[in-house]
């Protein structure tokens, strides 16, 4: 029955052909998958989802287990290995388009499924991203790597083995510098990065929930990895939560992933051991997977930590095996997933199908010298600028905010005041419409403008605010708006002073009980006078001479 | 596991160095060692083109293609039940359709490619869209694949008409076609023999003229030693030479695709169709191509008293000791003798390395192969055997799909391949072909050409190596190397053994510098053409039209 179902699958049907691939002998035969269009998580992240902004909401205890890097006398060891999902616009080996969310099995080839006589044609986009991001981790580059294909059988591996690089990777050797937040104890960290290497990303398996039948979607089959395996430098989960913060800023700012966590295109595995304090030798090493958020992560090493640490104060250190535990968001612990029996053994040999990856020097340095500032690069700058490290914090995130933030204060903005405009106005406007900084139609000109504008007094800070709201939603320029409008500040004190008297000449009984001894009236009068003036009088002028009027003798 | 002494113990396998000690000049003046004559090819006049005769019909349409076509579907009819070449055959209508479609163009005056109405067999280990592939195993039994390999691709844009897929052992792996899963072939020359392998139902047909010139692979031999048994012309080109892809893959860095044909001029031809750097096949090279056909065309050697003047021939010493049949050598050495003959200065030379080809072959063949057959897990495609759960599904299909050869080398190659087994057996086999290569190289370049049997003996009989894998494997000495080091080798008729009817025809394997098929085919040619008192063309063909109209 199953054998029919499977022998007619041919390159015509490509696009149609169901996800179901295989089944139990008593399972239903084809299924689709209802697929998510989660596309706009991206543009909801790039501000609000991450570091500091992430992690202040997570834990207030945090602080204090953060400045000790120690639990009752034991200490974590953590090494984590990041999967980067590269935005090629065609997969690694086979020019299939890769988008996330696509119906099930639309985005495949014969030579991503493995049919018989297909061949890997590497494309070399890959080798530039994997350079890119080598010299970006200040890594050690191999001019001349090679592929080998790593073995296993498993439903989503249409070849039976994964290409990728086992003894020569393109990259060895580096570091990644980062900044604790304040509210986590703050500080600088340097961790060690042990290699970078190229590799194919495998299918999806769905499993049905009866298990009845399990279904595999390869549009994922053949997407280009790179592999990022840190030292084993890190000691708690802030730590490990900032080094996976500090890859993904560091792939966007290179534009070679989105680095979105909940669609898996940047996948973290975190290897935690414990040992006391004093000890050399390793524990025994336990795998966290399925963290899809920073946050997810830092409460899992943390709950890791302590599950073995717990487990060693109460005499249970054996009980601690080699396995790859899950994170449940749901229960947030971690959960067995599969003991390891052993080394699995990948037989690892040389890809025959892909010639040598070389490289020259030439094509080295011309990558290098394309490269953007990197984080750690524009954290430093920013510092310099005067910056504090909350506010350099805030606008490195996101590289966009941070150009944005460059540009602006090129262009004439002041520092102080451009950081302050974009950290609060701007920030909260992009986190309620969902947009991204490129996206509104404010242009970093007209933030500088606007700036100055204020601080030379042609405009209020109020008009500034209001005006600010029209340009990032509708665009157009500050200076025509200021004219249009007739939004130029009235710093006339003679005009000024006719508007006071107006208004203290229209409430003669709030006057009355002002010099009855009512003073908090000011208030009252100030706005009715700055309502008067549609906002546009100058707030110090104003309140000087209504004051002055206020307290004349009558 | 055999395999376990092969690997461990290559001495048990191979002939010790008994060097070969006779002064060639003194064999060559020993009447016994001239070639056997195949009886029924007394006077004979050597092998044309049939490529270039279908043209030459077809253009001065005194022949129709379609007439051709019949012609030879007609001899398919008829010699299929007996040989078994195909694995399948094309619907006639559709080869007659395609032969009217070039006689259509002919009578509009348009113009036609080198292969118009040139019927082709392909080896079913290559992909063809519009019918089965198999590779001559059961997990792929009714597999059509989505596209054409790429030399199929360039065959047919010349006007070439894939006339069936041919016979094969499983994936390539055997040396006599018994291991294909569906049924065997039988050598046209003797039915109880095999046509050899792993390419013999491509040989097969060549040489019954069930198709004009036709399609193998050769990882370790497969395209030039059912070449030889069969009595046809086989090239192995460099490896990169033809594209791969669409090859399905056995030890992607051995496997290439290769030409078999009653001439060296059909091959010439057919590989000047296939050959170039494909962007689908990263390891095809982008190496200069000649003009292989052209060349040997134009001039008429025959003419010239020793149109190979000065060419340095290497006879490999290596290949002519124990374990080869004292008539193939007899046939070598005549040949030898033939192209000094002809000008050449044929000198013996002496490869060290050479013996310890064949267990590396086998190591690197097997580990690659158990790595490239892992994708026949029946989950996307192939036959499907329903289990439970997963690895059982794996296990019943593969189990089910794959034949016994199969199943060893990849559990060879598994071995191998494994934490702890890899320097001592995949490593090591690498330096090995490193050594080679470089034998090769140090031979090459005090030689133009190498010469060496293309195997050491003639057809055996069906059944007599079967349970001798060992035997069987040996069988690969002189032609596994020659893979190794990525060399091309042009196979050709050279002469007879006693063996069947009428004979038994023995191939001579000329080995060149890599890229220099040119020179090669060119030797070959003159070598055919200039060859007396033999003629390939089996007796069943001849008894069944009892003229050598079809050649
Ligand atoms: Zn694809």
């Amino acid at each position: 029955m199953t054998l029919v179902c499977f022998r007619g699958v041919k390159a015509n049907t490509f696009g149609l052909f169901p996800a179901h691939l295989f089944r139990g002998k008593t399972g239903a035969l084809f299924c689709t998958l209802t697929h998510s269009g989660a596309k706009n998580k991206i543009r909801s992240e790039s501000l609000q989802t991450q570091t500091a902004s992430s992690l202040n909401k997570v834990n207030p205890a945090q602080t204090r287990k953060e400045s000790r890097r120690t639990t009752h006398g034991f200490e974590a060891v953590i090494g984590i290995e990041t999967h980067v999902q590269l935005s090629t616009t065609t997969k690694a080996f086979c020019n299939c388009p890769y988008s996330y969310g696509s119906l099930p099995n639309t985005t495949i080839c014969p030579v991503c499924m493995g049919h018989p006589g297909t061949l890997p044609v590497l494309n070399s986009k890959i080798v530039e991203f994997a350079v890119k991001l080598g010299l970006a981790l200040n890594c050690k580059l191999f001019m001349s790597s090679k592929f080998d294909r790593k073995q296993y059988f498993y439903p989503d591996l249409p070849k039976g083995y994964q290409i990728s690089q086992f003894d020569i990777p393109i990259a060895t050797g580096g570091y990644v510098d980062l900044d604790i937040p304040l509210e986590f104890g703050g500080g600088h960290r340097k961790f060690g990065i042990t290699r970078v290497h190229m590799e194919e990303d495998a299918g999806k398996s769905i499993h049905s929930e009866n298990q009845s039948y399990s279904q595999v979607d390869l549009n994922r089959a053949g997407v280009p990895l790179l592999e990022i395996v840190s030292e084993p430098d890190m000691r708690t989960g802030v730590e490990a939560a900032e080094y996976a913060a500090e890859m993904q800023r560091l792939v966007r700012y290179m534009g070679i992933s989105n680095g979105n966590m909940q669609e898996g295109s940047m996948r973290c595995d975190v290897n935690i051991s414990v040992r006391p304090v004093g000890q050399s030798e390793f524990g025994t090493k336990v795998e966290i997977k399925n963290m899809n958020s920073f946050n997810a992560m830092n409460r899992a090493v943390d709950f890791e930590i302590s599950r073995q640490v717990n487990l060693h104060n109460q005499g249970q250190g054996n009980q601690i095996v080699q396995e790859t535990r899950l994170w449940d968001d749901g229960s947030q612990k971690t959960i067995t997933m599969r003991k390891k029996e052993g080394l699995s053994d990948y037989r690892y040999f040389p890809e025959p199908d892909l010639p040598e990856v070389v490289i020259t020097e030439e094509y080295v340095n011309g990558l290098r010298a394309s490269l953007p500032e990197i984080p750690e690069l524009k954290r430093r700058r920013f510092e310099q600028m005067g910056l504090n490290m909350q506010d350099v914090l805030f606008l490195t995130n996101d590289i966009n905010v941070a150009n944005f933030f460059d540009s602006t204060v090129e262009k004439g903005g002041d520092i102080k005041q451009t950081a302050n405009w974009i950290m609060s106005d701007i920030a909260a406007y992009l986190k309620s419409s969902q947009l991204l900084i490129t996206e509104m139609k404010l242009t970093s000109e007209e933030l500088a403008v606007l700036i100055s504008s204020i601080k030379s007094g042609v405009i209020s800070g109020k008009i500034g605010k209001e005006i600010l709201f029209e340009l990032m939603s509708k665009g157009g320029s500050v200076k025509s708006m200021i004219k249009e409008k007739d939004l130029v500040q009235i710093t006339d004190p003679s005009a000024i002073e006719a508007l006071v008297n107006k208004v203290i000449n229209n409430n003669p009984k709030q006057l009355e009980q002002y010099r009855g001894g009512k003073t908090k009236l000011q208030g009252y009068f100030a706005g009715q006078a700055m309502k008067e003036s549609k906002g546009k009088a100058n707030p110090i002028l104003l309140n000087k001479l209504l004051l002055e009027k206020l307290n004349a003798k009558p | 596991m055999p395999s376990a002494s092969l690997l461990q113990n290559p001495r048990i396998l191979l002939t010790s160095q008994t060097p070969f000690h006779r002064n060639l000049r003194h064999h060559i003046h020993t009447p016994n060692a001239l070639p056997l004559q195949a009886p029924l090819s007394v006077t004979t006049s050597p092998p044309k083109s049939s490529i270039l005769e279908i043209q030459k019909s077809i253009l001065s349409q005194t022949q129709k293609a379609s007439d051709i076509a019949s012609e030879y579907l007609a001899r398919i009819r008829q010699m299929e039940p007996r040989i078994q070449s195909f694995l399948h055959v094309a619907e006639e209508e559709k080869v007659m359709r395609e032969a009217e479609k070039v006689d259509m163009k002919v009578e509009r005056g348009e113009e036609i490619g080198p292969l118009a109405g040139v019927l082709v067999g392909v080896k079913d280990n290559i992909c063809t869209k519009d019918m089965p592939s198999t590779a001559g195993s059961k997990i792929l039994e009714g597999y059509r694949p989505a596209f054409d390999a790429t030399a199929v691709r360039k065959m047919k844009k010349l006007g070439a008409i894939i006339v069936g897929k041919t016979n094969l052992d499983e994936f390539g792996m055997g040396s006599t076609t018994e291991g294909s899963g569906f049924h065997g072939t039988a050598n046209p020359w003797d039915l109880s023999r095999v046509p050899g392998g792993s390419s013999g139902g491509s040989a097969a047909a060549v040489s019954a003229r069930q198709c004009v010139v036709s399609l193998g692979s050769d990882t370790g031999g497969s395209v030039r030693q059912p070449a030889s048994f069969c009595g046809v012309v086989g090239i192995k080109p460099t490896y990169g030479r033809v594209s791969r892809f669409g090859l399905m893959a056995y030890a992607s860095s051995l496997d290439v695709i290769g030409c078999m044909g009653s001439s060296v001029i059909d091959a010439a031809i057919l590989l000047n169709a296939i050959s170039g750097h494909d962007k689908l096949d990263s390891t095809s090279s982008k190496h200069e191509i000649v003009d292989y056909a052209s060349d040997i065309i134009s001039k008429d050697f025959t003419n010239s008293s020793n149109p190979l003047k000065g060419l340095r021939v290497g006879m490999i010493k290596e290949t002519l000791g124990e374990g080869v049949d004292a008539a193939v050598t007899s046939s070598i050495q005549a040949s030898a003798l033939h192209l000094e003959a002809l000008g050449c200065v044929v000198t013996e030379v002496s490869l060290p390395s050479f013996s310890l080809g064949l267990p590396a072959y086998y190591v690197l063949a097997s580990s690659e192969s158990s790595s490239n057959l892992s994708r026949y897990d029946s989950v996307r495609y192939g036959n499907q055997i329903a289990a439970d759960e997963i690895t059982a599904l794996y296990g019943d299909s593969r189990a089910n799909g794959f034949g016994s050869e199969v199943k060893m080398r990849i559990l060879m190659g598994t071995y191998a391949l494994s934490a702890g087994y890899y320097d001592a057996y995949y490593k090591r086999a690498q330096r090995v072909r490193t050594l080679i290569k470089k034998s090769f190289k140090d031979a090459l370049d005090s030689n133009d050409i190498l010469i060496s049997p293309a195997a050491p003996s003639a057809a055996y009989r069906i059944g007599e190596k079967t349970n001798d894998a060992l035997a069987m494997y040996a069988g690969d000495i002189s032609t596994v190397n020659v893979n190794l080091a990525g060399l091309p080798a042009l196979v050709v008729p050279c002469g007879f053994v006693e063996g069947g009817t009428s004979g038994l025809p023995v191939g001579l394997q000329m080995i060149g510098a890599a890229f220099d098929e040119a020179k090669l085919l060119k030797v070959g040619h003159v070598f055919e053409q200039t060859l007396q008192n033999c003629k390939f063309v089996p007796p069943l063909l001849s008894e069944s039209y009892g003229s050598d109209s079809t050649q």
